[in-house]
């Protein structure tokens, strides 16, 4: 046996020795956990309400601050990903233009998570729809499934993510609202980044909040209600 | 019989002393950062520290529940190296030189920044 | 008796087949280390059209994998002797492109070091987490079926080995033609006549594969069909052919009487460009009226024009899913219906594709897995169809 073998075989030896210990890793936590959130809450459902008619033509603040939030970058590649875009939208009939931010929709019942094979599309408690990359397997059945597009395939090796904001190769990504930050009580990127303050960030489920007092008063649409998925993102003015 | 089992016991010894020995000198040398014990004894974490990952993994990702002293982040802040902020960059760096010695791929930094947040917010600012 | 000369010649072609075969499929592990390496930014296929060739393949392959299990299913399950004679061959074929399909799908993924995950994560909701079950159930129950086939002591077996494997193929191919019947959002697919539509697509693809190994099988073994049991077999064919071009115009008729999915049709038919030109000329017309014509024409009909009818059936099967599944992605998403849109993300244009040489070479290398397989298996064991003197049943 070679010297090298003998030395790995010892380091094995201790290192392996006590992983008994870590039958019940979550008993262990449980003592060593200092700052620890409680997770996200079932009462609470995130959303935004976008008004089109603050929404600027040609203004992409929004898509910028994700973008350097989330590190993904657009150049014009049909195989660069794009978290969240600019669309013009103009009514065929009536010739009346408008723009908008669209994104991950966040669906109450999205057919992402629907038809993902591992679970790796999930919704978490509070409405919020993400991608597990442990567990993405990179089918692209989601991208196939999503009505809103709103879904990127990371297609290049990726290096210096966000620290906050995991990303590689392989796997698929879309908006996450900002999870990162809704967890340390923050606001979505694009809505601390909106000058024109087109969109209102906030829990859909309590009736003291901004954004659901403000639903309750003015006419908002889902995209694609017709599909019946009830969506965490609304539209008002389309 | 008896006299035999003592025997191979004694010589069992002699061989794990002699391992221990040559082991010592060839450990892999590894950059600590700024080192010090946060959530367990070294050996312990050296043994468990992935069960931790895992399970912390699944709570954050899936629940929503931060543990800030057992997150992966949190890990990478102390043990970067203090010449480069990293815990992937070289042979030495924390992460890299023991799965090395161990031929254990490593697949976190396929998606997870290998550097502080601090270090990267600087590296952002100036354009790196 | 075939002199000896001509067997050591039969012998170096058998290895001369299986390095050809072998090179291939290595060409088809060598894109798949690429793309792994590179990501799939080396392949044509993008965030608009997110299956590409290599789906096409595979689709293909396992589609047909299903479809050739007919032959064995009107043997066992309806007792035609010529159909049972034939049993074990299309059984063999089933399992050799199930396994070229699958390994196509499976290399094609993100991250194919990952199968692991997908076999230990279900999400029951999932028809692509159905479809594991019931590819791998095909096979297990193909191969039990051979045995009871292959071994005396089972032959007992063989009937309801051949009732189980007639079914799980039904439901197979269901859940193939499900995977693109549950994408409600998309104009080109969420319809229910999808699942039947491949159903009967996969008894053409599948009986013409079966003709074109069994005709390659008889040559080899310098033997002739009896042209009794040819002239059976390719009216079947034919009738498939017509089956499923029907189901093929269902579908398209089904989508014009829907207001909302006329635009797509009118690029699938008529605007179209390459997939108009592959839809009309490719599929419609030489793989199906061309092989149509081969099949009834008085005086046509003869070997060599099943043998073309059936390689003309299997191309027209390529134009057909290319059609269908990149076709059906370049039409964009009617994500606001009655709005003229534009994005950064191509958002309301046909998407473009290209696709690249790897795609080619992963799907030739699905081909290949299964042409191994094959050839393979008939060297080594005995799958040359034994008839009796033919009498009509």
């Amino acid at each position: 046996m070679s010297n090298a073998d003998i030395q790995r075989r010892n380091f094995l030896k201790t290192t392996l020795g006590a992983a008994a210990v870590a039958i019940a890793p979550g008993m262990l936590l449980f003592e060593a956990a200092q700052a620890k959130s409680d997770g996200a809450d079932s009462k609470v459902r995130w959303g935004m309400l976008i008004d089109t008619a603050l929404c600027k033509e040609g203004c992409n603040d929004c898509v910028n601050a994700c973008s350097r939030e989330n590190g993904w970058k657009n150049n014009n590649l049909p195989t660069d990903p794009q978290w969240m875009r600019k669309i013009n939208i103009k009514d065929i009939s009536s010739g009346r233009e408008i723009s908008l931010p669209m994104m991950c929709q966040h669906c109450a019942h999205p057919p992402c998570v629907d038809v993902c094979p591992t679970a790796a599309s999930f919704k978490r408690a509070d409405g919020i729809v993400l991608v597990d990359k442990h567990r993405c397997i990179g089918c692209r059945y989601c991208m196939m499934a999503c009505p809103y597009k709103a879904r990127s395939f990371v297609h290049e090796p990726l290096h210096d993510q966000n620290p906050d904001v995991p990303r590689g190769k392989g796997t698929v990504e879309s908006c996450t609202l900002c999870v990162h930050r809704i967890d340390q009580g923050q606001q979505p990127a694009c809505t601390e980044a909106c000058t024109n303050q087109a969109i209102l960030f906030g829990n859909l489920n309590d009736p003291e909040s901004a954004i659901a007092k403000k639903i309750l008063s003015v006419a908002s649409v889902q995209v694609r209600a017709d599909l019946q998925l009830n969506p965490g993102i609304r539209y008002q003015g389309l | 019989m008896r006299l035999l089992r003592n025997l191979f016991v004694v010589l069992g010894m002699l061989v794990l002393c002699g391992q221990a020995a040559q082991a010592a000198e060839s450990m892999p040398k590894i950059d600590i950062g700024k080192g010090g014990q946060c959530v367990r004894d070294p050996q312990w974490m050296r043994k468990n520290h992935m069960h931790l990952l895992i399970h912390q993994r699944d709570e954050t990702l899936r629940k929503g529940i931060r543990d800030d002293q057992i997150s992966l982040k949190n890990c990478i802040e102390c043990h970067a190296s203090t010449k480069d902020d990293s815990v992937i960059a070289r042979d030495d760096s924390f992460c890299v030189a023991c799965h090395k010695y161990e031929a254990v791929k490593i697949d976190c930094f396929e998606c997870h920044s290998g550097i502080r947040k601090s270090a990267w917010l600087k590296n952002q600012r100036e354009g790196k | 008796m075939p002199s000896l000369s001509s067997l050591h010649f039969k012998n170096r072609l058998f290895y001369v087949l299986l390095a050809a075969g072998g090179l291939v499929a290595l060409a088809g592990l060598y894109a798949v280390h690429m793309m792994e390496s590179h990501g799939h930014i080396i392949s044509g296929m993008n965030n608009q059209i997110v299956w590409g060739i290599p789906h096409v393949f595979a689709i293909f392959l396992i589609v047909a994998a299903s479809g050739v299990l007919n032959v064995a299913s009107i043997g066992s399950v309806f007792g035609k002797a010529i159909y049972k004679a034939r049993a074990p061959l299309a059984s063999l074929l089933s399992i050799a492109m199930l396994a070229g399909g699958l390994t196509v799908l499976m290399l094609d993924l993100g991250r194919p070091d990952r199968i692991i995950v997908a076999a230990t994560n279900y999400n029951l909701t999932s028809v692509f987490a159905w479809n594991v079950v019931l590819y791998s159930g095909m096979f297990s129950l193909v191969v039990l079926y051979l045995w009871t086939m292959m071994e005396q002591r089972m032959n007992p077996w063989n009937k309801p080995a051949g009732l189980a494997v007639f079914a799980w193929r039904f439901i197979l191919t269901t859940g193939t033609g499900l995977i693109f019947a549950f994408l409600t959002a998309r104009q080109a697919y969420g319809s229910a006549v999808l699942p039947p539509m491949f159903i009967v697509l996969s008894f053409a693809w599948g009986l013409a594969v079966f003709h074109v190994v069994q005709a390659n099988i008889y040559a080899w073994n310098e033997k002739q069909l009896d042209p009794a049991i040819m002239n059976r077999k390719k009216n079947l064919l034919g009738v498939f052919v017509i089956g499923s071009l029907y189901m093929v115009a269902v579908y398209h008729l089904t989508n014009l009487y829907f207001s909302h999915r006329v635009g797509f049709e009118h690029f699938i038919l008529r605007d179209g460009g390459i997939y108009t030109n592959l839809f009309w000329w490719g599929y419609v017309l030489l793989g199906n009226l061309v092989p149509l014509a081969l099949i009834y024409l008085p005086g046509l009909g003869k070997g060599k024009c099943v043998m073309l009818a059936s390689l003309l059936v299997i191309f027209g099967a390529f134009a057909l899913l290319y059609v269908f599944i990149i076709g059906g992605q370049a039409y964009p998403l009617d994500i606001f219906p009655g709005y003229e849109v534009h994005s950064s993300f191509g958002d309301g244009q046909i998407a473009s594709y290209t696709p690249s040489i790897y795609e080619f070479l992963l799907g030739f290398g699905g081909l290949a897995i299964a042409f191994i397989i094959t050839t393979v298996s008939v060297r080594v064991l005995n799958f040359m169809p034994q008839d009796k003197a033919y009498i009509a049943d």
